[in-house]
């Protein structure tokens, strides 16, 4: 069963000028549908202005189609006296950490989406708990946010969204304000969510490296869904991507140029360890031969190597770097 | 560090006040101030001098941080006793070229002077003890009855708790745009009073600006997580009272009932 | 001539019980007309530093001379060092506030008081320096793009044509394109006016190609000063420091310790394709 489901939609919104009479139409998505099944992890990638923020503010009621229809777990997003049962199963959170945390402690911040819902104390209690060890942020709940990195006050985020128990999660460039550890800490968080706790994961970035851990990745431009695929397939076509100025992972982008310059490689490779694999069958002048059966030693080396080159494949432990 | 900004002066420690119901915390420091003006004579002085140290021997909080928040109102401290000093007719006791001290005037200068200490000291002895949204709470549910007159409680204690947040916030950003105008030649400390003012318009629209949209931003986020106003909500940290709280009451209660006698026996 | 800095040490709150060292004992030489890249995790320093060498922040200990004048004594133009070196801070596009475009590139040169020709020559020059078009320079800032804001936030500070400049994470919340756009045009700045660039960066791929030299700091001191190539060799204690080397770099190690004879020296993807062709014996085209 489809959690989120979209039609046609498009979404139109006014151009005025500055004394505010109509100068004309824009049109921010146009003609999207799209569906995404209970607990897969779905990414939209694009450039600003692509409409994929506008798409995601749809799901959580915040807007209301143009035309076309918008639906989550079976509701019309356009039922007015529904908005709060939609809120409640897909939850949202914002890029700018600062600017969504309500609370002046962690708890607090997190107790706030429940407290909304009416849920009783105790309750509550449980599910703050809950939400907050399931990313990592539980020995921070007395904290206050403003001593948080940015990447902690995001999870924090999520935290308070996860403690609605939602059946889905919209994730707007959560990571665009972060610096690179927090960007690692938010999608760790968000990929916890989805494996171990069964959400559905709606990720809005632009930062194509966090696109690989998706089941579906959606390439939004001018408003349309440009291109769409397991991301090995949106990764097998570079050119298009570049045509979209998106940026490609170094590691895709070098199989490409070593594919370009004659080299035979596998289509839409996106870890380094995939790299390795495919290069070590090529014919290396003077090399230890490729197939030749390799020592433990050797490989225990590499695979440290391959964790440590940045969360880039799939089996990283769940690991959380302590901020300061 | 900006940051560190402790609003409301709170001061961090484990003691049987900060323990106490944000409520009976407001209550009483009401009652006390009330207190101070009820009966003119020594014994109740004396008595809220007691009274006063008791408390703050529960608090466990350090004399000095009280007497810190006197600096700020020493200018109407002394012009209130001026006033009463020279002003109060009757009988001389000192002639100062034109001015006089009366008898009178000394002796409303001096009481004048020790309820404004008393005041300052037990209102911050609230504020010293009970955290900014602790406060807010206690405020919310304490003037809960005002309701009825269409007061907008809740909103008002969720607007304090907001302000609360995003006033370090704030004024880390402030601080960010004033830095990044002076790099560019901006200038915010020469010149008279007009052209400062002036100079203020490079820092003050960003800021506004900013403060709209984390505003906007804030909207957007609260109403994504189901707030819809006070209706419905439950509490994730109720106020109950507890035994401690309702013995605070009785004692409350009962310096008052000895303040009201000494006024009356004495 | 460009700048020295001396045993620079800065501790927040002196007075406070347990002092916070945000810098200790850095000396640097930034001579003129180089690309420097400065990296760090969240809270290494390098902000404040950046702060230091125009004069918004002084130092507790140590120097900092100015094409051979000490910043901190006693007469020096503090003003006219802001105007030589030029500091854009993260998220410059916060300090927009004017009515349009024009008037707000305007600003900087203004307050060195300078003839209303020059103010406007130099404005005219910074944003096309920045490659924002003529038909913008009317619009209030506030409706531009993000990427276009931030465009006009460093022509803002280009206006004051500065000898050094600094850039504190110019990129951060961009998309791709904004992201290339902004720094090409850096480049494109740095090869044209030989002027200085420090420019301090998360992306450690972005560094490696664009800069010429980088500084790694952590923890408030200087790590590493060195040319790219050699400094990412160093990628296992960059990785202590919360940093790390460009992909490429991981998958040559990984290839060399399969036993793959590929020079692992490479940190663009330009350069590791061809180390790769060349030990596969193919030189590529």
């Amino acid at each position: 069963m489809s959690i989120v489901k979209t039609k046609n939609l498009i979404y139109e919104y006014l151009r005025r000028d500055e004394e505010g009479n109509v100068e004309g139409v824009n049109r921010a998505v146009d003609d999207v549908s799209l569906q995404v099944r209970q607990g897969e992890f779905i990414a939209i990638v694009g450039h600003n202005g692509s409409g994929k923020s506008t798409l995601a503010k749809h799901v959580n009621a915040i807007l209301q189609p143009t035309r076309g229809t918008v639906w989550v777990d079976g509701i019309d997003t356009s039922q007015e006296d529904r908005v709060w049962a939609i809120r409640q199963r897909a939850g949202m959170v914002f890029q700018n950490p600062d600017n969504q945390i309500i609370g002046q402690l962690v708890e607090e911040d997190v107790g706030f989406g429940p407290e909304n819902l009416g849920v009783p104390t105790e309750e509550i209690w449980k599910r703050v708990e809950e939400s907050l060890r399931a990313v990592g942020m539980y020995q921070y709940r007395s904290h206050s946010p403003n001593r948080l990195s940015g990447g902690q006050k995001q999870r924090v985020s999520i935290a308070g969204v996860l403690a609605m128990r939602p059946q889905c999660i919209v994730l707007d460039e959560p990571t665009a304000m972060l610096d690179p550890s927090g960007r690692k800490e938010v999608i760790h968080a968000v990929r916890e969510l989805n494996s171990r706790e069964k959400v559905t994961v709606i990720l809005i970035t632009h930062y194509m490296e966090e696109v690989i851990y998706a089941d579906h990745v959606y390439v939004m431009d001018q408003g349309r869904v440009a291109m769409e695929g397991t991301p090995r397939e949106i990764f097998s076509r570079v050119e298009e991507l570049q045509k979209l100025r998106l940026d490609v992972p170094q590691v895709t982008l070098l199989a490409y140029e070593l594919q370009q310059r004659g080299i035979s490689l596998p289509q839409g490779i996106l870890t380094t360890q995939e790299l390795v694999k495919a290069l070590k069958r090529q014919e290396w002048p003077g090399a230890k031969r490729e197939d030749a059966p390799h020592t433990d030693a050797d490989s225990v080396n590499v695979s440290a190597i391959l964790e440590e080159a940045g969360g880039t494949q799939a089996g990283e432990e769940a690991q959380y770097g302590t901020d300061h | 560090m900006l940051r560190d900004i402790t609003l409301g002066q709170y001061y961090q420690t484990e003691s049987v006040i900060h323990r106490l119901d944000p409520r009976v915390k407001l209550a009483g420091t009401l009652l006390y101030i009330i207190s101070l003006f009820l009966f003119e004579n020594i014994a109740g002085y004396v008595l809220g001098a007691l009274f006063l140290a008791l408390v703050i021997g529960l608090s466990h909080v350090p004399f000095k941080f009280m007497v810190r928040g006197m600096k700020a109102i020493l200018f109407l401290l002394l012009i209130t006793v001026g006033f009463n000093l020279f002003l109060t007719p009757g009988e001389t006791l000192v002639r100062l070229w034109k001015l006089t001290i009366t008898r009178e005037g000394l002796h409303n200068a001096v009481f004048m002077a020790l309820r404004l200490c008393y005041l300052i000291i037990g209102s911050s002895i609230m504020t010293l003890t009970t955290t900014p949204n602790h406060l807010t709470d206690g405020m919310e549910k304490g003037l809960r009855p005002l309701k009825v007159f269409r007061v907008p409680v809740h909103e008002v204690a969720m607007i304090m708790s907001i302000a609360l947040r995003f006033i370090p916030i704030l004024l880390e950003e402030t601080d960010k745009i004033m830095k990044a105008q002076i790099a560019r030649g901006a200038d915010f400390e020469s010149g008279n009073l007009i052209k400062r003012a002036k100079a203020m318009v490079p820092l003050l629209v960003p800021l506004f600006i900013s403060a709209f949209r984390r505003a906007n931003d804030l909207a957007m986020a609260m109403e994504a997580r189901c707030y819809h106003g006070g209706e419905g909500r439950t509490k994730m940290k109720p106020l109950v009272y507890r035994r401690r709280d309702r013995l605070a009451y009785l004692c409350l209660l009962l310096y008052m009932g000895c303040k009201v006698a000494v006024g009356v026996l004495l | 001539m460009g700048l020295t800095i001396e045993h620079v040490s800065y501790v927040y709150d002196p007075d406070a019980p347990l002092p916070q060292r945000a810098l200790e004992d850095i000396c640097l030489t930034i001579p003129e007309g180089q690309f420097i890249g400065i990296i760090g995790h969240t809270g290494s320093g390098k902000s404040t530093l950046m702060q230091h060498l125009n004069g918004l922040v002084r130092a507790t200990q140590g120097h900092i001379y100015f094409n051979g004048q000490d910043i901190d004594a006693k007469g020096f133009d503090k003003k006219e060092l802001r105007s030589k070196v030029g500091l854009v801070f993260q998220y410059p596009e916060h300090q927009l506030f004017e009515v349009d475009v024009f008037s707000d590139v305007c600003f900087g040169p203004r307050n060195l008081g300078l003839p209303k020709e020059e103010v406007e020559r130099r404005a005219r020059e910074a944003l096309a320096r920045v490659g924002l078009w003529e038909e913008l320079y009317t619009q209030s800032p506030f409706e531009l793009s993000g990427g276009q804001k931030r465009r006009v936030a460093i022509a803002g500070v280009l206006a004051m044509q500065p000898e050094i400049l600094i850039l504190d994470e110019p990129t951060a919340g961009l998309d791709p394109k904004g992201r290339r756009e902004i720094l090409d045009q850096i480049k494109e700045l740095q090869t044209q006016t030989n002027m200085t660039i420090l420019l301090v960066s998360h992306s450690m791929e972005d560094v490696a190609e664009y800069v010429d030299r980088i500084i790694v700091m952590n923890h408030g001191k200087v790590i590493y000063d060195d040319v790219p190539r050699k400094v990412f060799r160093r990628y296992r204690e960059l990785e202590e420091m919360g940093l790390g080397a460009p992909q490429v770099t991981y998958i040559l190690r990984a290839l060399r310790e399969e036993g793959l004879p590929v020079d692992v020296d490479a940190i663009t993807v330009e350069e590791a394709a061809d180390r790769i062709l060349q030990a596969l014996g193919k030189e590529g085209k």
